[in-house]
Order: structure tokens, then sequence, then C-alpha cells
């Protein structure tokens, strides 16, 4: 367990702001306590100071998880969000995007989502903006980019695709094996 | 064996029943009632399908006077599903609100009891319950009755520090989360790493933040860490309280498993009372559950502790049902607080048979005041109590003290005579004095 170095820092809050702009100060800048982000095994934990602290004693290799895993760094030094970050993201995002009923399953099993699926989504969203995506009941189920801006997606198909799929709370059961 | 030969042996089973209970009437006083017991023993082992020693064991866990009718009700519920139950995670979500959107997706489901808030049991579904958009959210976990107890035993409070040695797949550990409300601190252990996963990925799915998830044999842990306010300890057990979901425990458990998971679950939970700080002002409890029935794996364990750690004392376990524990069986004896512990039965409850003891620590030294006090049990390996006896015999040792005496100030430079043992002697008290003052 380390802390990230500045190249890391700076893929890692690129990649966070796709989602949650400027928010994310607010999740270095807390006022309850201070927390931190951690680098172990290449995932990325979001960790308070009084956690860290007692996690120390926690050998290298016995260490599985701590506080809030936010993701993992790729092979190629990219960073993956996963979908365990969804609550932060949830909490600070910027752009939403709600799905009818009848599209959460097929969003659920990882599909991109479609414009017939969509119920609501925040005005003046540009294109390829990170968006959070919520079912009608207000339920977040997961992330993804959007394809095309609030204004253009007026104009598609109900079969044209309106947000690539990024991560689904699916994956809790899909992925179990490989996530954790 | 097919079906003619078994409606033949439970023909019998029922006979002998009758006979026993009225055996003075209908009994042969020849053939003896033990006999009578053996020849039950054996007709529900081939009608059940459990191995005779298996079925030995768990049917002398019913007092002998209604051993038969209890016991057969016991192994007819095991044949029996338990009800699907799941607890709301109220760091998500309300039960209410829960109970509302799953009726509108077509469950039917209601409260578990009275004794607990979060739980319901769901009847009947026309969607699968373990892959509903709420269950991925995190709304709630598929978690049996059973397991709820321990937990609610445990009362862990808001900003504690808890150990959980044995945690995967995580419902309990979630649970504490949810009633610590995501304070404090949780450290989840488990031995296995396959099983971290499923621990981990539970964790994060039902949103708890506080908790710290690692791979140790639960037997390290007072050196890895320690001073914890709490310990729960889920210890791995043969599974004879849950049969009805993995019947294969049936056969392939024998004689040796049992030593050996008892050995393994006093190891188990000496770790886990030694790692609570008895100081703590909210906590210093620990609490020691199985998913077992049998008594070598539950008062057995818990009798053990007791003698082996005199700086702990079974306390209430807070829970308002349940069996109290034996004091006594087969003629072993245990201490009489044993009846603070619960036991629960499948037949009973309709819940997974279970066992809940709590301990109270409350010095974190102790002395053993006397050897009478340990009682070297068979089934332990170590001998601790000659550990005590060991001391110097300063006579004998003296020629070593004065060899080493010497050498050391040869090493100083100072030359000894050998045969002048005056001035050795003057000489050795002279330095004596010199190295005390040092």
């Amino acid at each position: 367990m380390r802390p990230l170095t500045e190249d890391e820092t700076k893929v890692f809050f690129e990649k966070l702001t796709k989602y949650i702009g400027k928010n994310v100060l607010h999740l270095v800048d807390r006022s309850d306590e201070t927390y931190y982000f951690r680098l172990h095994n290449e995932k990325v934990y979001y960790v308070s100071d009084s956690m860290l602290r007692q996690a120390v004693s926690i050998g290298r290799d016995q260490l599985a998880s701590l506080g809030v895993c936010f993701g993992k760094f790729t092979k190629s030094k990219k960073f993956k969000l996963h979908i365990t970050a969804l609550d932060y993201l949830a909490q600070y995002a910027k752009y939403k995007l709600w799905i009818k009923p009848n599209g959460e399953g097929s969003f659920l099993y990882g599909n991109h989502v479609l414009k017939a699926h969509i119920g609501r989504i925040t005005e003046d969203t540009p294109e390829h903006q990170g968006v959070i995506i919520y079912s009608m009941s207000d339920i977040p189920l997961g992330f993804g980019v959007t394809a095309r801006s609030t204004v253009e997606i007026r104009k598609l198909k109900p079969t044209d695709i309106v947000a690539f799929h990024q991560a689904d709370i699916g994956e809790y059961l899909r992925e179990q094996d490989t996530l954790f | 064996m097919d079906t003619q030969d078994l409606q033949v042996v439970q023909q019998r089973i029922q006979e002998t029943i009758e006979v026993l209970n009225d055996f003075n009437k209908l009994g042969d006083k020849e053939r003896g009632r033990s006999s009578y017991v053996e020849q039950l023993i054996k007709d529900m082992a081939i009608y059940y399908g459990y191995s005779e020693f298996l079925l030995e064991k768990l049917f002398y866990l019913f007092s002998v006077s209604e051993v038969a009718y209890k016991a057969v009700e016991f192994f007819e519920s095991n044949e029996i599903s338990r009800p699907i139950t799941i607890r709301t995670n109220t760091l998500r979500t309300r039960r209410r609100d829960l109970a509302q959107s799953l009726i509108n997706k077509g469950t039917t489901l209601e409260p578990i009891g009275k004794w607990t808030k979060v739980g319901l049991t769901v009847f009947d579904s026309s969607v699968p319950i373990g892959a509903t958009p709420e269950y991925l959210a995190g709304h709630y976990m598929l978690q049996s009755a059973s397991s709820f107890l321990p937990v609610m035993a445990l009362a862990p409070q808001e900003n504690e520090k808890i150990l959980d040695m044995a945690a995967a797949p995580g419902g309990k550990t979630t649970y504490m989360a949810a009633l610590m409300k995501n304070t404090g601190l949780i450290f989840a252990n488990d031995a296995n790493k396959e099983r971290i996963k499923s621990l981990v990925s539970n964790i994060h799915r039902l949103g708890v933040k506080n908790t710290v998830v690692c791979n140790y044999d639960g037997r390290e842990f007072p050196t890895v860490m320690g001073g914890f306010d709490r310990v729960l300890l889920d210890a791995p057990c043969s599974g004879t309280g849950v049969i009805s979901k993995d019947p294969s425990v049936k056969i392939n458990k024998t004689y040796k498993d049992f030593i050996l998971l008892s050995h393994l679950q006093k190891e188990l939970i000496l770790s886990a009372i030694d790692s609570v700080d008895a100081k703590s002002s909210t906590g210093g409890y620990i609490v020691y559950s199985t998913c077992s029935v049998t008594v070598d794996e539950n008062e057995d364990v818990v009798n053990y502790a007791l003698k082996k750690r005199p700086n702990v004392k079974l306390v209430q376990t807070g829970l308002d049902f349940g069996q109290e524990g034996f004091t006594k069986y087969r003629g072993k004896i245990f201490h009489p607080s044993l009846k603070l512990t619960r036991r629960y039965y499948p037949h009973v409850h309709n819940m997974d048979g279970f066992f809940v003891s709590k301990f109270k620590k409350f010095s974190n030294h102790y002395t053993r005041t006397n050897k009478d006090d340990i009682i070297v049990d068979n089934d332990n390996f170590e001998d601790n109590s000659s550990q005590n006896d060991i001391h110097f015999n300063d006579e004998e040792d003296q020629k070593y003290i004065e060899a080493s005496l010497n050498k050391s100030l040869k090493r100083k430079g100072f030359k000894i005579q050998k045969d002048n043992s005056k001035s050795q002697e003057s000489k050795k008290q002279r330095l004596k004095a010199g190295v005390s003052n040092n």
C-alpha cells in the first residue's frame, strides 16, 4: 500500500473529473475526517485517516481490501473505474440519465443504453460526457459515456445508442471472480 | 434399497418408538431397552440416509424420555428446505420500502418474526430473488434467519473496533456495519482466499465503508492485531445444523472430522478471547457461534474456553428465544453457566440449526491459582501444566555460574589463580560488588 505517484494521481483525477467534475474536491477535502487515496495491488482505495493507521499492521499479502475500491490501473497505466465507486460517483454526479423499467434488465446485462429506454436525462449534457445511470426509482445502476449530446438525442431513432456502457451493478454477479 | 424395504424399515421405526415410549408395558424385558434403541438408530440411519455414526451423535441430543419423537421430528425437518429469508440493508433503504418494491415485482413476503426488524421471509417469487435490481443495488442480502442471531448477540455499538474472524461471504459483517451505521472499524478476516472475493464483493455492494478485509488464519490473530472492542467468531463447523441445505454432511463426516474441527474451534476461540480488550469502555465481548448442533463443537468448546481462560465469563446472549445449552451431556458435566448459551433447531424454530454463546472478558490478565483448576483434556494435544513447574536449581548450577564468571573476568583482563581459592574468593566478591554497583 502506498500513496499515488504524481503521474498516477493525474491520470486518476482526470478520469474522476469526467464523471463528477469539480466535485472531486469534496472527496479530498472533507469536513469530518481526512481521507486518502491509496494504491494496493494496482487498485485504488479511498481510506479514512483512522482506518489507514490501523490497516498498516495488516501484511501486504494478507490485505485484501480496505475502505472503498475506486478502480484499478491497467497494465498500460490507464485507470479503469470500477462499479464499486458508484456510491461516491452517484453522490456527486453532475450529469444523470434515468432509464425506464423495460431498459433496466438490458443495461444490467452489460448492454449500451438505447434511446427507447431513456426516461429522463440532464439538460444540456454534452457529447462524450461521463453520466451516472439511474433507474426511474432513483436507484443508481451504473455509469457510462454519452454518445450524443442531449439536443442531438432528440433526432435519433429509438434503436440508436445514446450512452456507452462503462460499468453496471450487474457486475457484482457477473464479474465477481475477476473484479475482486 | 427399493421402496418396499424402506416401508418395512419405516414401519419398524414406528413400532420401536411406540415400544420405547411405554417400555414397561410393551417392551421385551429380556431384550432390554438399549437393544431397542440400537435397532432404532440403525433403522433411522437407513431410512434418512445418514452414516450410523452421525445419526447416533445427533440422536442423543434429545433428552431420553422424549428422544424418539423429537429425533424423528428433527430428522424429518432436515429433509425439508427452510424458507428463503432476506435481510434489509439499513444503510441503503428501509424494510417497508424494500418490501413494497419487491411486492411490486411479484413476490409474496412477510416479516420473519417479532424478534427482528430487518428480516423478511420470501414465500414465492416470480423473479429470481438473487438478481433483482434492488439486490444488485445492495438493498438487501440473502441470508438465513439463523445468521442474524450472532450479530444481534454481539450487539456492536457505533465507533467500536470489531473483528469478524471467519467473515465470508459477509452476511454477518455487513449486518454489523449496518448496526454501526458505517462508523468505527471492522476487520473482516477469512482464511480462504477464494471466499475473500465474495466477501469483498458483498461489502462493496451493500455500501459498507468501514471495513478492512484480510486473509489470515484466524489462529494468528492476537499477534496480527489485538485490542478489539468485540470479536465475532462464527467458527468453521461440520454443518449439522444445515443438513437441509447440504445433505452431503449426512455421510461424509467421520469421527476424525469432528476431532479435527473441535480442535480447530478450541484454538480459534482462545485466539478470539485473547484479541479482545477487556478495558474497552463499551465492549469487551466475544460471541462464539456455529451452524452445527453437536455438543463437541459447541458446549464442549465453550467449556474448554472457560477452563483455559479464567478471565472470561458467559453472559446472557440478549436473544429472547431458543433453547438453553446443555450443562451435562452423556456423562460430561459442563460449567453451570452454560445454560446462558442458546441452541436453535430446525424442527422447533423453523430456521437452520444453530448455537450462540456470548462471553464477557473482565480482565486482560489472569493467574492460574492452583494446578487443580486446569484440567487437561484428552482432546488437548499440548500439555501446559508442566510449564508452571520450571525453575532454576541454584545449588547444582553453582559450578556453571562460577565458570562463566571466571570466563568473563578473563575477558576483562584479570588473572585467575586456580589454586589460591582464598584470594580468588575475595576477588570475586569484590567484583560481584562492582557488578551490582553497575
